[in-house]
């Protein structure tokens, strides 16, 4: 159980790769793909229009080159997404700061402050390097809300992203302002993808993502010398590519009709489903289920407490209050309830939904609902709140799988 | 001459710090503490439902996780007078326990250690040397064998071969302050690394009843989690067999590892006992993990750690403590870029408005005291019946010292003797650091011998009722409701006070500890703790300004939350005028 550090023990990576026994037929093969993130220099940046480099070239150049560089920015946020990293029981965070990574500039973590880790930084951005980020961008009061060495997080970002390989947005923060972008927004907070528009970002999201996650997909980075396919929000499918419903080992007393009414009664106890108190697992996709949070001991459904549906858009705005039920949708409430609150909700066809008993004891409960609140409204008619069919349907609604899917989401290692 | 010094970003803390200083020669002279970062959440709380407060409050810090969801529903559960069952507040507390004890530790071995060690150092080191180190040292840690220094060992020195030095860039690595020998420095490495492991273990405990963490999940009126000894859903024997296991690890790696570290390292740093004071006054309402809804003299719940009681002490004077008065507490805003609507210079926190009104220069800056306003961080000023005051281990173990709660005395007077010093001079660079070793000691012990003791005695009696849920429909709430609640978290006295009008929030404030210890200066041009510590008596040593290695130490002593410490609340309900997205 107890870490081994079994670092970067050779100067470069051919060496390390020799000791390590990789042939270099396969190296050359693992190159192919390589280009993108790696630090190659100018002509080897993975944009359409850069010259061509053979496997051969990149592998001379990668073999004599060094463990990618890394700016982990953290701008306005709470440090919950490190701390989440910090407790990555798969690829560890000493790993990542230790051997995978040259982690030149975090903030939470590094040894130099002022100046010399403003030079750290300035160096680092300087050249090709992987430019994760944590926070969102406060773009009220001329930049004033966040400043790091005195210079606003706008300007921070754009500076780090300039020469960026590889973007990476963790947290809700990072992907879509979460909290301090809720409503009134005092401080006009946004995403990270609202500032670089350019270049594609992948977007961790969750408040905070599953340290797994966030390690899983530096490291998928790492392995497939590529960024991970994603859905329409940007989010990697290994990890995004399902709704919490589809996984979820209570989905069964859903479809069954057995849910909690009161927290802590006979229900809650059983496990039952906690749709009737407010959860927004029908309507989140994240891997929580599969995953499961801090080494596998639990997750937020299992240890009784409705998903609040993090890892979605605005979800202190949309997904509030959280111990409201998911609102009428198109749909829901008739005979086809179990399928139109599962895939139905984002728009995909269900392939295989059986029609259940409890689908009536489902209506039936749902009829009983008195009112539901203004807020809730807005998921329900929005043209905003879940992407439409169409918008999600590059990433993986094609394939919509039936909710009970036996392929898991890539693990962490 | 005086030479002006900027730390920004101050880095291995929570959020975003930056420190000005002015230095005469050696010494430092002035000094300004400036938070650079604003996110205005309880504002966004206003008008939602009370209920799900806690999930937005918490999000203010995921470093101290969970102490502001707790401190939430405690004051929720004030106002609208939930009781929720003993079983769900001991499970808060163990909550809380685990959540201090996790806190400290990754403070002292991550964010502070490396004032004092020299990691590079370690590549140099003969792993058998750092073996025999920590035992000399009397650290029982299973990690101190020579398989895993010389592996440490190699790892460092890899990482300084390959010339890509990750997390260690730019560090003062030949700063000729750094004074521990290569084996000790290899020995914490290597317990920095364990200490990561640790860390990820132990949290479990939360994850447990929350279900994840950073971040885990709480409810008005008690916990969602449910327990029973005879249902396979439920918190069972199975889920309370591995929590023992855990704080059996937590009591182990504390005992073992952290605090002979702690003692050793501080022992080769004793001028830090004589440097860095703040001021003389400390404030606390008990021990760690000591909470109450309401006034503390008058609150309905019972807290773990009922030896110690709230108190302040001023002026150092430990032979009286006097009694907490939550209506001494003020804000000021003489530095802070809000107004108060009628001029004020401070109103307390029931009638709290903040109002952003950046007056600073449009960011790129190179400097920011000394404008027209006095204004330069983010932070308001609270103060106690005028005082600046301490918050934090140090307060609540100098608490505990003052009114005879014995094992934190017998901690304290051994490590006062083992370095000759008198308990005054806890108040210091290295006495802080101290204190929250004692205090990681103690909760660490509290939790094993009587929190998690009590709750599975209660289970065998049969006690599984969670929740209260004769208060979870608004309309068993009174029109309008005010409630508060203080708790003791990691970095100090955390309150959050709510008013809820017709089933919703109407106002909402929280006094967090940071914001008592790096708030700037009062309308009198008093300054604020981490001003005192560093300008107060102008013999704070800064050797190098482009190394400012001495100041490090002493505002990582107080482990520094810059997103706990800004907070908003504007009670008049009206949006700030800020254009958004």
């Amino acid at each position: 159980m107890s870490y081994e550090p079994n670092g970067w023990q050779e100067p470069t990576l051919g060496e390390n790769l020799a000791r390590a026994g990789i042939k270099r037929r396969d190296f050359l093969k693992f190159c192919g793909g390589l280009a993108a993130v790696f630090a190659l220099g100018n002509q080897a940046t993975g944009t359409a229009h850069a010259a061509p480099v053979t496997a051969e070239q990149i592998a001379d150049k990668l073999s004599a080159l060094t463990k990618p560089n890394v700016v982990w920015l953290q701008l306005q946020e709470c440090t919950g997404c490190m701390e989440s990293t910090l407790r990555s029981g798969g690829t560890t965070v000493e790993e990542i700061v230790l051997n995978l990574l040259s982690v030149n500039y975090n903030e939470l973590v590094m040894a130099a402050s002022g100046d010399a880790a403003n030079k750290a930084l300035d160096d680092t951005n300087a050249e090709p390097h992987i430019l994760v980020v944590n926070g969102s961008i406060p773009l009220g009061a001329g930049g004033a809300y966040c400043t790091i060495g005195g210079k606003s997080a706008e300007q921070v970002l754009r500076e780090s992203a300039e020469k960026a390989t590889a973007i990476l947005a963790v947290g809700a923060c990072a992907v879509w302002g979460s909290v301090q972008a809720s409503k009134p927004n005092p401080t006009g907070a946004v995403g990270v993808d609202e500032i670089i528009t350019d270049r594609p970002v992948i977007n961790v999201s969750g408040c905070p993502p599953i340290g797994e996650v966030i390690t899983a997909t530096v490291a998928y980075v790492l392995t497939h010398g590529d960024l991970p396919k994603t859905d329409a929000e940007g989010r990697p499918l290994f990890a995004y590519d399902q709704r919490i419903h589809d996984s979820c080992p209570r989905r069964a007393h859903f479809d069954a009709g057995q849910f909690v009414r009161t927290f802590d009664d006979e229900g809650a106890r059983n496990g039952w489903c906690l749709y009737e108190m407010g959860c927004k697992g029908p309507s989140t996709f994240s891997a929580c289920p599969v995953i499961q949070w801090n080494l596998h001991t639990s997750w937020p459904i299992g240890a009784g407490h409705p998903c609040i549906g993090c890892t979605e858009k605005q979800f202190f705005d949309r997904f509030t209050p959280f111990y409201q039920t998911l609102p009428d949708v198109t749909g829901f409430g008739i005979e086809a309830t179990a399928q139109e609150v599962g895939w139905g909700l984002v728009g995909a066809t269900v392939a295989a939904v059986g029609v259940h008993a409890g689908v009536t004891a489902a209506r039936r409960a749902s009829a009983t609902r008195t009112k539901v609140d203004p807020p809730l409204r807005a998921f329900g008619d929005s043209t905003v709140w879940l992407p439409t069919p169409t918008s999600r349907r590059p990433a993986h609604v094609d394939d919509a799988p039936a909710p009970k899917t036996t392929d898991e989401p890539g693990k962490a290692e | 001459m005086s030479e002006r010094v900027v730390i920004d970003p101050l880095t291995r803390i929570e959020g975003h710090l930056r420190i000005e200083l002015e230095t005469d020669g050696s010494a430092i002279s002035k000094a300004w503490s400036e938070t650079t970062q604003f996110r205005g959440i309880e504002t966004i709380v206003q008008g939602r439902d009370p209920r799900d407060a806690w999930a937005f409050v918490q999000r203010i810090c995921g470093v101290c996780t969970s102490v502001h969801a707790i401190a939430s529903i405690n004051a929720v559960e004030n106002a609208i007078g939930s009781n929720p069952p003993e079983q769900a507040r001991l499970i808060r507390d163990m909550v809380l326990a685990s959540q201090a004890v996790q806190d400290h530790v990754i403070h002292f071995y991550h964010l502070h250690a490396m004032d004092w060690v020299n990691v590079p150092s370690a590549a140099t080191a003969d792993p058998q040397a750092a073996v025999d180190f920590a035992k000399k040292i009397g650290s029982t840690w299973k990690g101190n064998t020579l398989e895993r220094m010389t592996a440490v060992r190699d790892t460092v020195k890899g990482i300084l071969d390959s010339g890509q030095l990750t997390i260690f860039t730019g560090g003062y690595w030949d700063h000729p302050d750094y004074r521990l020998p290569p084996e000790a420095n290899l020995m914490a490495v290597a317990h920095y690394l364990d200490a990561l492991e640790f860390q990820r273990s132990m949290i479990r405990i939360g994850t447990v009843f929350g279900g994840k963490n950073p971040h885990p999940n709480f409810l008005v009126g008690g916990m969602a989690c449910t327990i029973d000894p005879d249902k396979s859903e439920s918190i069972n024997q199975v889920q309370v067999d591995q929590i023992a296991d855990w704080i059996a690890e937590t009591t182990e790696f504390v005992h073992a590892c952290y605090l002979p570290d702690a003692l050793a390292i501080l022992g080769v740093y004793p001028d830090y006992f004589e440097i860095g004071a703040a001021q003389p006054n400390y404030l606390a309402v008990g021990m760690s993990g000591a909470t109450f809804a309401g006034a503390p003299s008058a609150s309905r719940l019972t807290t773990p750690f009922t030896q110690v009681k709230p108190g302040v002490i001023l002026d150092g004077d430990l032979s009286t403590v006097h009694d907490f008065d939550p209506s001494k507490i003020a804000e000021y805003v003489s530095s802070a870029w809000y107004t108060y609507p009628d001029g004020e210079v401070a109103l307390a926190p029931d009638k709290g408005v903040t109002d952003p009104a950046y007056t600073g220069p449009t960011p790129p800056f190179t400097w920011l005291a000394g404008a027209d306003d006095g204004k330069y961080t983010w932070c308001k000023a609270p103060r106690y019946d005028g005082h600046a005051m301490q918050v934090g281990p140090l307060a609540r173990v100098l608490l505990a010292y003052a009114q005879g709660h014995a094992r934190t005395k017998e901690l304290v007077d051994g490590a006062a003797t083992r370095y000759g010093i008198s308990l005054d001079k806890l108040n210091s660079t290295a006495g802080r650091t101290l204190a929250r070793a004692v205090e990681c000691v103690t909760s660490a012990e509290m939790l094993a011998d009587s929190t998690f003791p009590t709750f599975v005695a209660n289970l065998k009696k049969g006690d599984i009722d969670v929740f209260d849920s004769s208060r979870w429909e608004p309309s068993s709430w009174p029109a309008e409701a005010s409630g508060f609640s203080f708790v003791e978290v990691a970095r100090g006295n955390l309150s959050h006070w709510v008013t809820i009008k017709d089933g919703k929030v109407d106002k909402y404030q929280a006094v967090v500890p940071t914001t008592w210890l790096a708030g700037g200066r009062d309308d009198t041009g008093a300054q604020g703790p981490y001003e005192e510590s560093l300008a107060g008596n102008g013999k704070h040593p800064l050797v190098n300004p482009a190394q400012p290695l001495e100041p490090l130490r002493t505002i990582h002593s107080f482990d520094p939350c810059m997103s706990c410490a800004v907070h908003v609340l504007d009670v008049e309900g009206t949006e700030l005028g800020i254009a958004t997205s």
